[in-house]
Formats: C-alpha cells, structure tokens, sequence
C-alpha cells in the first residue's frame, strides 16, 4: 500500500514538472555549455565557466528573453564529452553550445552538434583539426599552426636558442599538434630539434625523459603540454640540473601550475591569449573590473576566452534576430571587427578567428606579460 | 650516451623502483593474508596524501606531526573500508569481493572529486626532503636515499610482524583458513582488521613518499601508482612480500631503462609495464617469489 503510494507520488511529480516546464521554456533562451569541471584539465573548465557566468552577468540578456546556461561536466573526458553535447541538444533543447574547452574533446562533441545544426563556440579549443570541415563548429582563441610559428620565432629571436627539446604528451590531440608546427617552424627558422620524448596524460615520473633531453644539452625545452604535466616536469628538471629555459603553449598556464611547480616554473614562458595587462577593449576593462570584484582575483586567459566564447554566440544570435541554428552560424561566420574581451576577433575561415596574441612568463609567482604579436 | 647519463638514469630507475616497491608491499600483504586484490589501495595513497596536506596548511602542524597523523587516519580508513565494503562479503564468492573492491575506489576516487574538487594541490615539500646533492655531476635527490631504506625498514619490519608474532602467526593461520583459524579461539575479524590497518598504513607511507616526490595531488593521482605496485607485486609472485620490494625494484628500473636507451619509444613506457604483467600472467604466474598457488576454500 504504501509502495503504491510512493510509486503514485513520484508519478505526480513528474507529470507536475512536465507541466511546468515548457512554461518555464519559453522565456527564456538555453545555451549550452560542456566543460571539464572535473578531471585531468579540471582548472580550464572551472576557468571558463567563471568567466562564462561574469558575461553572462554583463549580458543576461538576448531577443528580449533571459538566457539560460545549462552546463555539464565532461569529467576532461572524450567520451563524456561527446555525450554531454548529446544530452545538451536532445535532453536540453539548447540553441547553442559553449566548450569544450580542449582540443581533443572538442573534436568528440563536435561531429554531434554539426548533425543537429547546433553551433558551437570553443573558448580555448586551438587545434586546427576542431573545426575542420565543420559548418557549425567555431571558436574564440587563435589556432595552434599560428601559435607553434610563434613560438619558434620567440625561440629563435628573443631566446636566441640554437637547439630545442621538445616533449610531448602523446595522448592530447593539442600537444602533438602543437608540438608539430613548432618543430616545422623552428627548422625553418635555422634551429635545431635535438631531442623529441614522449609523456603521457597522467605520469608523474619524467626522470628518464630529462636525463635522456640533458644528454642532448639543448638551448630550451619546448614542453607544450597542460598544467598538471608542465609544472611535475619543470620541478623535476631543475632537480636534475636542467636550467634551460623552458617554453610552453597557452596550455599551461593555470594557477595550479605555479602552486604545484612552485620556484621550478619560474621564468618559464607561454604564448598565450591574454593578459589583463595587455587588455585593449572596453569590454575587457568592463569584464576584468566585474571579475576582481565577484571572484576576488586577477582575470585570467581561459575565464577571458570563456567570456569571449559566450559573447560571440549571443551577439551572434542578436545579429540572426533569431534562434534559428543555421541563421546563428551565418552570423558567427560574419562576425567582423568584434570588440572581445581577449581583443578584437574577426572570424576567419572554416570558423577560426585572426587575433592576436601575447607572450607571457613566470614572474615572481605570477604570469606576466611580455608582450604582443599580432597576426 | 655518456657514462654520467647512464649512471643518473639508473639512479632515476632505483628511485622509482623504490617507490613502486613501497607500496606494493602493502598490496601484496593484504592480498598473502585474505586473498583480496584490494584495488582500492592505491587510492589509500591520494587519502594519506590529502590528509597530510590539509594537517599542514589547515592545521598548520610541521611535517613530523602532520605525516604520523596523516598514516594513522588512513590506516583507520582501511579498517573502515574492510568493515564497509568487505566483511559483509566475508563468505561471498571471491569475485563479489574483487567488485566491491573495484567500487571502493571509485567510491574514494569520487568523493575526494566532489569534496576537494579536480585541479591539483601541491604539496608542501619540507626542506629536508627537498634537498638535491650533487655528486660529480650526478643529480641525486635525497628521497632517493631516504626511499629504499624506508622501504627496507618497512619490509623488516613486516617480516618480523608475520614471522614472530602471535598476531602475526594469526595473520598466517587466517592466510590458510578462516574457518580452522576461528575454531583454534582466534577473532579472525580482529586479525583482517590488523591487516587493514598494517596495510593501509603502508600505503599512506607510500603515499607520502610518493607526494614528497611527486608534490601534486590530485583525486586520481593513486590511480597509476596503484596499477604499478599490483604489477609488481604480481613480478615479484603476488603475496609474497619479499617479491614485492624485488618486483618493484626490476619494474621502476625496466621503465626508465627503456627510455634511456632508447629514447623514442619514451610513449611505450607504460607499454611496457603492461606487457610485463602479461607475460608474468602467462608464464610464470606465480611470480620471481611465489609459491605454488594453493586455491584456498
């Protein structure tokens, strides 16, 4: 009897809530967003998604509806990834898709947004391979063939290296690419490659990758890998005597990576999307005001891109008038001149933008910037 | 490659073998005594780890008080693990065991996801342990002394629990039959319960060692640790303890030695781990060190 009842009550319930909730859809617009909140690449997610909820705060608003941000965590996994756009597209019925926010989950999510017609903006994915033959697909951060050339001309011009080891994580699409363009330009430019070893997402232990790079005795180290490896990596390098500058993409630049890496990542240095020093726009004195305040720190590059992401889509969707995913795709693909938190975008081919992008190291214990290279 | 190079690499190799030696005698005891691959073991690593972070910076306790306190919590968190998800299961058949086990460590893995949170904390390295000595131009970490003889220490100290004790004489006669074990007047849930204490303690040492040399933790970051310290354990011929530190010693050697001699297969060092428990699984099951499997039951 009281089982029936239980089983009754619940059945209530639902039928309550699904009585509601159309109501409850129609004023407002769902955007979408899939991030690692969890996971290997957990401090990008969790980023991304303050710099997502400071814009959304500066922009709660489109059509005259309020938006709606649905987000699911991809664990900083593939599989998950390629599920939470499955369940944001059929479940959720969202307009649009934030994330991921790298390259290689990116690519699992974006074959199903594409299908659908949904489109999607990647704050921070860089890997050209992303948005390759996508309609839909777009992001907000410059893409990694211009951003391994960068670095090889730092290298070579303001480093004066000779000679490079490059690391690499075998197992993130981002790095191996990275890595790639890096080399190819760095030969170009008269260097050497010395040394190329492997690591692994996850491994702790990189004593016998560095013996093996020390041997080599090269320039600087180009390590373009994420946070949680960079920072192991540098700390065991200087303990093995390694003093060599080490060079890394924007992946690496978290705040983990100065809590874990301590002294050893000092003067280590990054090309990068950002920096709130480097900030140009009206929106990013606006945006890096508003952070400051909410979350009581510094603004930082992958809550910027998130920022930026959010803002793309939604002045996208202002622009189509509508919510209609192919008219919204159109209208990112025009996007000209816009004015981002990260700098001014103009969406390029195949939904990749042209910007610029700024150099930053390690200094005292905090990111510091360089300086800026434009495309 | 030069003779320096060579001798750093085996130094880098007897560091590591020395860790995954650590913790794979904990594994391997838990394992002699009950005949359970208790797979939530390493992330007993990550518990220690947290809780001796969070003695220093919460509680701002020095290294000496934080690390003691840190092992003695997770040794009562492997009695709480054991009363939790394994004493229920006591006469259950072993695979019921193996998957309450497999659950365990999720179930840590996660709760440290959702309470601590995904980005890594590092840890704090006190002065002593930082130290790197230079010795005609080899780069030697003093872990890496400190590591092999607490692993030593560890293992004497284990063999004279098992070897010559009363506990330790319960502990063997349990290893053989719960049932005969119980009508001699021994309290086997007792005995388990020291097992798990023994062992879980080990494997917070373990874990702090590993953090002191590796100073990021993370919910995961037992995960790997764990999958080596079975396969050593498994090297060495599984319960044997003895095998354990030699299996741990060859797998850490093996894995930086590939990559030292040859540097481009550096993305096949866990391949190689892999492959060594498969052909150990094939071969010679039973281990450098084990006896003949005897099935209990």
């Amino acid at each position: 009897m009281r089982r029936t009842s239980f089983i009754a009550l619940i059945a209530v319930m639902f039928l309550v809530a699904g009585a509601l909730s159309p109501a409850v859809a129609a004023d407002t617009i769902k955007i979408g967003l899939y991030l690692p909140m969890t996971g290997a690449v957990a401090a990008y997610g969790q980023m991304e998604w303050d710099g997502i909820q400071i814009a959304n705060a500066m922009m709660p608003e489109v059509l005259g509806k309020k938006i709606e941000l649905v987000l699911v965590d991809t664990k900083s996994d593939k599989i998950e990834a390629a599920n939470a756009v499955s369940r944001l597209i059929e479940k959720e019925k969202v307009v649009g898709i934030l994330g991921e926010a790298i390259s290689g989950n990116s690519m699992a999510g974006n074959p199903i947004s594409e299908a659908a017609k949904v489109p999607t903006v990647s704050p921070t994915a860089t890997n050209p391979l992303v948005n390759q033959g996508k309609n839909y697909a777009f992001r907000a951060c410059f893409i990694d063939p211009f951003q391994g050339q960068v670095a090889a001309q730092f290298a070579r011009d303001k480093l004066k290296a000779g000679s490079a080891a490059v690391i690499i994580d075998i197992a993130q699409d981002y790095c191996v690419g990275l890595a790639n363009f890096f080399v190819k330009e760095f030969v170009k430019l008269g260097g050497k490659v010395v040394s190329t070893t492997y690591i692994q997402t996850g491994d702790q232990d990189f004593s016998a990758q560095l013996s093996a790079v020390q041997a080599t005795k090269p320039d600087i180290i180009y390590a373009p890998n994420y946070y949680t490896e960079d920072a192991l990596m540098a700390k065991q390098a200087r303990d093995l005597g390694i003093n060599v500058p080490i060079l890394t993409g924007d992946g690496a630049q978290a705040d983990a990576l100065i809590e874990v890496g301590g002294k050893a990542v000092e003067n280590m240095y990054f090309t990068g999307h950002f920096h709130k020093d480097a900030a140009s726009t009206e929106r990013s004195k606006e945006y890096i005001k508003r952070f400051k305040e909410q979350k009581g720190k510094e603004a930082d590059a992958f809550g910027a891109l998130g920022a930026d992401a959010y803002f793309l889509l939604v002045e996208s969707i202002k622009a189509a008038g509508t919510t209609d995913g192919t008219k919204v795709r159109d209208a990112l693909a025009a996007v000209k001149d816009f004015q981002g938190v990260s700098g001014v975008i103009t969406m390029g081919e195949s939904g990749n933008p042209v910007k610029s992008m700024v150099i930053n190291k390690v200094e005292n214990g905090k990111f510091a910037f360089v300086t800026v290279i434009n495309p | 490659m030069t003779a320096t190079i060579l001798l750093q690499q085996l130094i880098n190799g007897i560091s590591l073998g020395s860790l995954y030696g650590l913790v794979a005698i904990g594994y391997t005891m838990v394992y002699g005594i009950l005949r359970l691959i208790n797979f939530a073991h390493g992330d007993l690593l990550m518990v220690a780890s947290y809780a001796a972070i969070y003695g220093v910076a919460l509680f701002s306790l020095p290294w000496f008080v934080s690390f003691p306190l840190a092992i003695a919590f997770t040794g009562c968190m492997g009695i709480v693990l054991d009363r939790g998800a394994y004493k229920p299961l006591r006469d259950a058949p072993r695979i019921s065991l193996l998957i309450s086990a497999i659950g365990a460590s999720f179930l840590l893995e996660n709760m440290a996801l959702v309470v601590i949170g995904g980005i890594p904390k590092g840890f704090p390295r006190p002065a002593m342990f930082a130290k790197v000595i230079d010795v005609l131009g080899l780069r030697i970490q003093v872990l890496t002394i400190y590591i092999p003889i607490l692993t030593l220490i560890f293992l004497a100290g284990l063999l004279y629990i098992i070897y010559r004790t009363r506990v330790g004489k319960a502990m063997r006669a349990a290893s053989v039959d719960f049932e005969t074990t119980r009508l001699m007047g021994i309290n086997v849930d007792r005995i388990i319960a020291i097992t798990f204490l023994i062992g879980s303690s080990l494997a917070a040492a373990g874990g702090i060692m590993w953090a002191l040399k590796y100073p990021q933790v993370n919910p995961f970051m037992g995960v790997i640790p764990g999958l080596k310290a079975f396969i050593a354990a498994v090297l060495g011929g599984i319960g044997n303890i003895v095998g354990a530190v030699i299996g741990g010693f060859l797998l850490g050697l093996g894995e930086i030695m590939i990559v030292a001699l040859i540097p481009e297969l550096s993305q096949y060092r866990d391949a190689f781990s892999f492959v060594i428990l498969i052909l150990v699984l094939l071969f010679r099951p039973t281990g450098i060190m084990g006896e003949p499997i005897t099935d209990k039951t």
